[in-house]
């Protein structure tokens, strides 16, 4: 190839003509690439938004059954983490090897430290069976009602007198569904829950909804913290390799970017699950 | 806008011939016309445009073609005033067709408030048009020269109900109501399609309009209701089983079809699919058709739809009566 | 590799002849599985993209031969639907969505930027991969039962199918993140990459063309992932979002679906109109007509895209406002489109047209996409959709712009770029009749389908009543003549490989920087470097009869560095 002054550089690549442009360009790069993270949540939380209003009660409802208190603990010891790695981008910059490695360990501790608690706040739902729908059984009673307001629903779907209801169902395009659950609303469903330690909350119909949704989010969140372990203990093997010592800090740098995304993600998880009713 | 009104109305006062053209089957619904003027603006437009590029492109071909002592000689290379024109004048005629569209779309979906209201439901893989007094038919019979409303849902999956000649189309989304109209011109028969894809037999989910002549439509419905009454259970029964659906998966020659025949299967002793069986008595005919989850036939899905609340006693009676009749068993 | 193993060969016999090139600087499969050369990934991209055309194509003659009678012909109601299905899934997951891009926008990019690859070369292999990994989830699902949804995977009978659903969806999210990827990278390394002098407006149209797609790429495909996921989770979980049963709502659906999907049609639109760009400008010997109009305007097809995802659904019962807003929007696409058909019609004018292959497949995109974006109107129009929606006009409208344009611009641009690719040219009289034959099959094939559509044939439908035998009939054999001229095309390309006569280092006549390396080029591209100009002033090339191509008057004119620099 043609002898430019970086041939020597080992941390240019050669396509590229020097050191600030190969930055510049991982930099866009990772910028676009969070971009399309941000769609990828937004879809669900576009999901989300629909089916809760179109069914609030049941969000209402759900949230009772998430700890706040581990919610924020949580939120709490991903803002340190996202706190120490911008320090230890800092410390790859200053060429301070020493410091860099503890930052990122402490990083990964917290990591750890955030998936502990998931799983904590995991089996305490498995244990009372608050899971994804298919697996939704915290009453035995519930299976039955759950098909006796399908029979309802399935009446009163072909008796003519649901007829009145359906100009406004046309007009309003994307609404509730009509069959299942307005045939019987969520009131005239209510079942008395009486889960102990809990307060007694009126169960809406098809509450399992909620704890989908909720698995859906934290699961793919989690599988984002799982990955950003990952990386950061690569960036560790790469310290421990020397790889940071000519002040070359670009990866360091692009994972904080990454791992301030999915700090910022679990903020809206914990204010749209845990918190508002 | 205001010029624009007038316009449409004069087109709108097109005569509403009914033959069918090179593009369009029959027009035989009083909103069909939109359609149909529309259509013809847009094809014009097209035909316009389209032989406009082409025919440069062959002019220029043949003018400009590389050849012996032809080179290619300047030109600008742009022209603002150019680019606006081929600009502006799409625009303006899209913003008509997008004008007229919208305003033949308000007249096809709003019906009046006087129509004659039948509730239609889809199900794979056939329709049920249910009339005022709970008659259930499979074809939609219709008077002529009146506003018709359907309201329609689905019992499983997404349909859509689809009148070529009418030029009417909805879907019937499970769980929710929608809604169509229409006023036909003319007595008649025309094809009813489903136009969502339903799974196997979506192409044979057709059904038959039949447009009535004035007055014949009320004495249709008036015998075809009472059809209990005028018919034998057994007749009764067999017109059940084929306006109600059960044919679409129910042979009664003895041939499996998405479910089992129902030859000879009045009381003679069927395997379950958990393990049991049991004697195919009214008890458990009835149960079938009301709950048919309850017990399922071993080797088949349990996808039989239940018919509660869409199938009166006396037509239970007449279909088990039918089904014996089927066993020799009167 | 079945293509690639000839065009070593092809080079083998003269290597002592020829300098190194890509293609043979290094040996064995496994220098082309891990390379990081943009050349040989699109090379790679390019046999396994035209194999699945292939077996998405034998899908299409079957069904048409199915359709030849009503009722069952050759397959009954169940594998008809799988058949459409795969058709359609395999066609556009697999074949059109990478198409151009993956396999010419790799290749050609970064030669037209005068750097030496792609800003993300591992990412651009990682792509690659991705895509293998997905069309083997996609295909095996063909093995597992095939899917018998349709390409839309609309809920609730997504669902509730029995077939195998799961793996077809995973297939489309893993290619959807290898889509993803190779837009990613196209965007950094047209931001980052450019060389001195090639401003925004100086860079080829081919540039534009690939940069918009890219953004459409990242923004909408990362949806698509979401929506899959979900429908899986409905199928394993039983979530119950799109599930009325449960509350859910099965139209929300088609909202996330349509949101790509929609954006996604000029995924495969913008870079058949970038190539269109390039042919009409070379071939017409003269400077593209419009330049900026043209650039902009591929940047306004990418924006608007976004907006009118909503005129597919304008029968599943959403508010009437929304229909009408999604109505407005879907025709302010159609502008940005005639602008730039209006131009390149005009690029023509008082130039010198040479009829080679590529420019044949030029003319009759002209001439095909005219029609299939006119028919888009009839669709775009509340009341005329409610008529044709979920009709064979609705099918005949996407064949005109998928097939009749992209999949024709994608073929002039392989023709296009085929010397450069392979050091080889084909034989211009084969070229000449296969463009032929697939443009008369091609209307054959579908222009009797406008008809039935409007006259009511709805789609899918294995079976028809027999007022449209005979249109159905026509289509059928328009598809064989259509079938006929790709293996006429697949015949003589393999052949050039061969026995074709070596390619000058630009055969065409064209201005854009990957004319000024050797074909093929060497691994690293150039030996130079170069102050860009503008890429459609052809004045300063010459054709020199000796090398049977064409030459720079004056070779230095935009070099930096004097040539012969080698490693
Ligand atoms: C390459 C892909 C591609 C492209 C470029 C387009 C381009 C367009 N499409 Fe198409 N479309 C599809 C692929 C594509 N489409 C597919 C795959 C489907 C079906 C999906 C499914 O259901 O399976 C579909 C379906 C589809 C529908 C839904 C139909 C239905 O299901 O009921 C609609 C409705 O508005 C539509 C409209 C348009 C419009 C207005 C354009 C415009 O962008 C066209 C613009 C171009 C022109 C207008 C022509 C050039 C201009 C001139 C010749 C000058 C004169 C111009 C004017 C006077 C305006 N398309
Ligand atoms: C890029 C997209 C694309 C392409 C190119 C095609 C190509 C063809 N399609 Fe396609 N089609 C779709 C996308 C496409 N289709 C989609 C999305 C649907 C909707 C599916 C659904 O409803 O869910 C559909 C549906 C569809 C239907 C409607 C089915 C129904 O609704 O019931 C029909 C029916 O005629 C049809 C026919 C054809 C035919 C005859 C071709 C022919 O043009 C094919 C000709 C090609 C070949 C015969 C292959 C030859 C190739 C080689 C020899 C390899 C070598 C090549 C080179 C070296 C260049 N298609
Ligand atoms: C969508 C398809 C479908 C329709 C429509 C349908 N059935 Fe069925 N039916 C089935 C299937 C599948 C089974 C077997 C599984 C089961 O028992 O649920 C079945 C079982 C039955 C049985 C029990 C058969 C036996 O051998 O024990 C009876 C009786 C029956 N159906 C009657 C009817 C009647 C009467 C109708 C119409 C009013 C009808 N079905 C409509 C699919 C259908
Ligand atoms: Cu019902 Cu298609
Ligand atoms: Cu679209």
């Amino acid at each position: 190839m043609t002898g430019h002054a970086h041939a020597q550089d080992p941390n240019v690549a050669h396509h590229f003509e020097n050191a600030d442009q190969q930055y510049q360009s991982a930099k866009l790069g990772m910028w676009v690439f969070l971009a399309t993270e941000i769609l990828f949540f937004g879809g669900l939380f576009c999901a989300y938004a629909v089916y809760r209003a179109n069914h609030p009660e049941i969000f209402v409802f759900g949230h009772h059954f998430l700890d706040k208190s581990l919610g924020a603990l949580n939120t709490v010891i991903l803002i340190c983490s996202s706190f120490t790695i911008a320090w230890a981008v800092r410390a790859a910059q200053l060429k301070q090897i020493r410091l860099l490695k503890v930052l990122l360990a402490l990083t990964l501790a917290c990591a750890a430290g955030f998936l502990s608690v998931k799983y904590v706040e995991y089996s305490h739902k498995w244990k009372h069976g608050l899971l994804w729908a298919s697996r939704y059984s915290p009453e035995a009673h519930h299976g039955e009602q759950r098909d006796h307001a399908e029979e309802t629903g399935a009446e009163s779907a072909a008796s003519g007198e649901t007829t009145e209801s359906s100009p406004e169902a046309v007009q309003e395009g994307l609404e509730r569904s009509k069959i299942a659950p307005a045939a019987s609303g969520p009131a005239g469903l209510a079942v008395a829950d009486e889960r102990p330690g809990e307060e007694i909350v009126a169960e809406p119909k098809n509450a399992q909804v909620y704890f989908s949704i909720y698995f859906l989010l934290t699961g793919l969140h989690g599988i984002h913290v799982l990955g950003g372990m990952g990386a950061m203990a690569w960036l560790l093997s790469l310290a421990r390799r020397g790889a940071f010592d000519t002040g070359h800090f670009t990866k360091v740098d692009m994972v904080a970017l990454y791992w301030h995304l999915v700090d910022l993600i679990w903020i809206y998880l914990f204010l749209l699950l845990y918190l508002i009713d | 806008m205001m010029d624009l009104q007038i316009a449409s109305n004069l087109l709108s006062a097109l005569p509403e011939g009914t033959e069918p053209s090179m593009w369009m089957p029959p027009r035989v619904s009083t909103v069909a016309h939109h359609v149909d003027w529309l259509f013809n603006f847009i094809l014009a437009v097209s035909v316009f445009f389209f032989l406009l590029i082409v025919v440069l492109m062959v002019l220029f071909v043949i003018r400009y073609r590389r050849r012996e002592g032809h080179q290619a000689e300047d030109s600008p290379s742009h022209n603002m005033a150019l680019e606006l024109t081929w600009s502006l004048i799409p625009l303006a005629l899209v913003v008509v067709i997008f004008f007229f569209g919208f305003k033949g779309f308000l007249d096809m979906t709003t019906s009046p408030a006087n129509a004659y209201e039948i509730l239609v439901d889809g199900q794979k893989w056939n329709w049920s048009f249910t009339y005022p007094n709970g008659y259930v038919d499979s074809n939609l019979h219709a008077p002529v020269q009146r506003p018709v409303r359907l309201v329609m849902t689905s019992a499983d999956v997404i349909h859509s109900l689809y009148v070529p000649a009418f030029r009417i189309k909805s879907d019937l989304v499970p769980g929710r109501y929608s809604k169509a109209w229409f006023e036909a011109t003319e007595p008649g028969q025309y094809e009813l399609f489903c136009a969502e894809y339903c799974g196997t037999s979506h192409s044979d989910m057709i059904a038959q309009v039949i447009v009535h002549p004035p007055g014949e439509f009320e004495k249709w419905l008036e015998q075809a209701s009472n059809f209990l009454e005028t018919m034998t259970p057994v007749e009764a029964g067999f017109k059940l089983y084929q306006v109600r659906g059960c044919q679409q998966c129910h042979s009664v020659d003895g041939s499996a079809k998405t479910g089992p025949t129902l030859l000879g299967i009045f009381g003679h002793t069927q395997a379950l699919a958990d393990g049991g069986s049991i004697v195919a008595d009214e008890n458990y005919i009835r149960e079938s058709i009301l709950e048919p989850a309850a017990r399922v036939v071993a080797g088949y899905e349990p996808v039989m739809p239940t018919y509660q609340g869409r199938i009166k006693d006396e037509e239970i009676t007449a279909i088990i009566e039918y089904l014996k009749s089927l066993s020799g068993t009167e | 590799m079945a293509v690639a193993t000839p065009a070593l060969a092809g080079t083998d016999t003269t290597d002592n002849q020829t300098p190194k090139n890509y293609l043979n600087a290094s040996r064995g499969l496994l220098s082309w599985f891990f390379t990081l050369d943009h050349k040989r990934i699109g090379v790679m991209y390019l046999i396994a993209i035209l194999s699945s055309f292939f077996l998405g194509g034998v899908f299409a003659l079957l069904l048409r031969t199915e359709l030849l009678t009503p009722a069952q012909t050759i397959m009954d109601a169940d594998t008809y639907n799988k058949m459409f299905t795969l058709h359609g899934a395999v066609m556009i997951f697999l074949f059109i969505i990478p198409g151009i891009p993956a396999t010419l926008g790799n290749f050609v990019l970064p030669l037209m930027l005068g750097a030496k690859d792609v800003a993300l070369p591992r990412l651009n292999l990682a792509s690659f991969w991705l895509w293998m990994i997905g069309a083997v989830f996609a295909v095996s699902s063909i093995v597992v039962g095939a899917v018998d949804t349709g390409w839309t995977f609309y809920t609730p009978y997504s669902t509730t199918t029995g077939t195998a659903v799961i793996s077809m969806t995973l297939g489309a999210f893993i290619l959807g993140f290898s889509s993803i990827f190779t837009g990613l990278n196209f965007i950094v390394t047209i931001h980052k990459m450019r060389p001195e002098g090639m401003t925004w407006f100086r860079m080829p149209l081919f540039l534009w063309g690939i940069y918009s797609t890219a953004i459409i790429q990242v923004l909408a495909t990362p949806v698509l992932g979401i929506t899959l996921l979900l429908l899986v989770a409905e199928r394993t979980l039983g979530v119950g979002i799109f599930d009325p049963a449960l509350g859910g709502d099965p139209v929300l659906y088609q909202h996330f679906f349509w949101f790509y999907s929609h954006p996604a049609v000029y995924i495969m639109i913008l870079p058949a109109m970038a190539i269109m760009s390039e042919l009409m400008s070379v071939f017409s010997g003269k400077h593209i007509f419009g330049y900026r109009f043209i650039a902009w305007s591929s940047v306004a097809i990418a924006l608007l895209s976004f907006l009118v995802w909503g005129h597919h659904m304008f029968t599943s019962g959403q508010a009437g406002i929304t229909n009408m807003i999604f109505s407005a929007l879907t025709f302010s696409v159609a502008i940005p489109s005639a602008v730039k058909v209006f131009n390149w019609v005009a690029t023509m004018y008082k130039g010198s047209i040479r009829l080679a292959t590529p420019m044949l497949y030029a003319l009759s995109f002209l001439f095909l996409f005219s029609i299939g974006g006119l028919t888009g109107l009839f669709l775009g129009a509340l009341s005329t959709d409610v008529h044709l929606h979920d009709t064979y006009f609705v099918v005949a409208h996407f064949h005109y712009v998928m097939f009749g344009g992209t999949v024709i611009a994608f073929l002039g641009g392989l023709h296009y770029w085929w010397p450069k690719m392979f050091g080889r040219m084909y034989s211009e009289r084969w070229g000449s009749i296969a463009a032929l034959l697939v443009f008369v099959g091609f209307n054959l094939t579908f222009f009797s389908q406008f008809v039935m559509g409007s006259q009511g044939m709805p789609r899918r439908y294995f079976n028809y009543v027999d007022r449209f035998t005979s249109y159905h009939q026509i289509s059928t054999i328009g598809s064989y003549v259509l079938g006929l001229g790709f293996f006429v095309i697949a015949g003589y390309l393999l052949h050039s490989l061969v026995r074709g006569d070596r390619a000058p280092a630009n055969p065409w006549g064209g201005a854009t920087l990957e004319w000024e390396t050797s074909s093929p080029p060497p691994p690293h591209n150039f030996d130079c470097e170069f102050r860009a100009g503008d890429p459609y002033d052809l004045d300063d090339l010459r054709y020199d009869p000796e090398i049977k191509g064409h030459v720079r008057r004056d070779p230095e004119s935009i070099r930096l560095h004097p040539k012969g620099a080698q490693q």
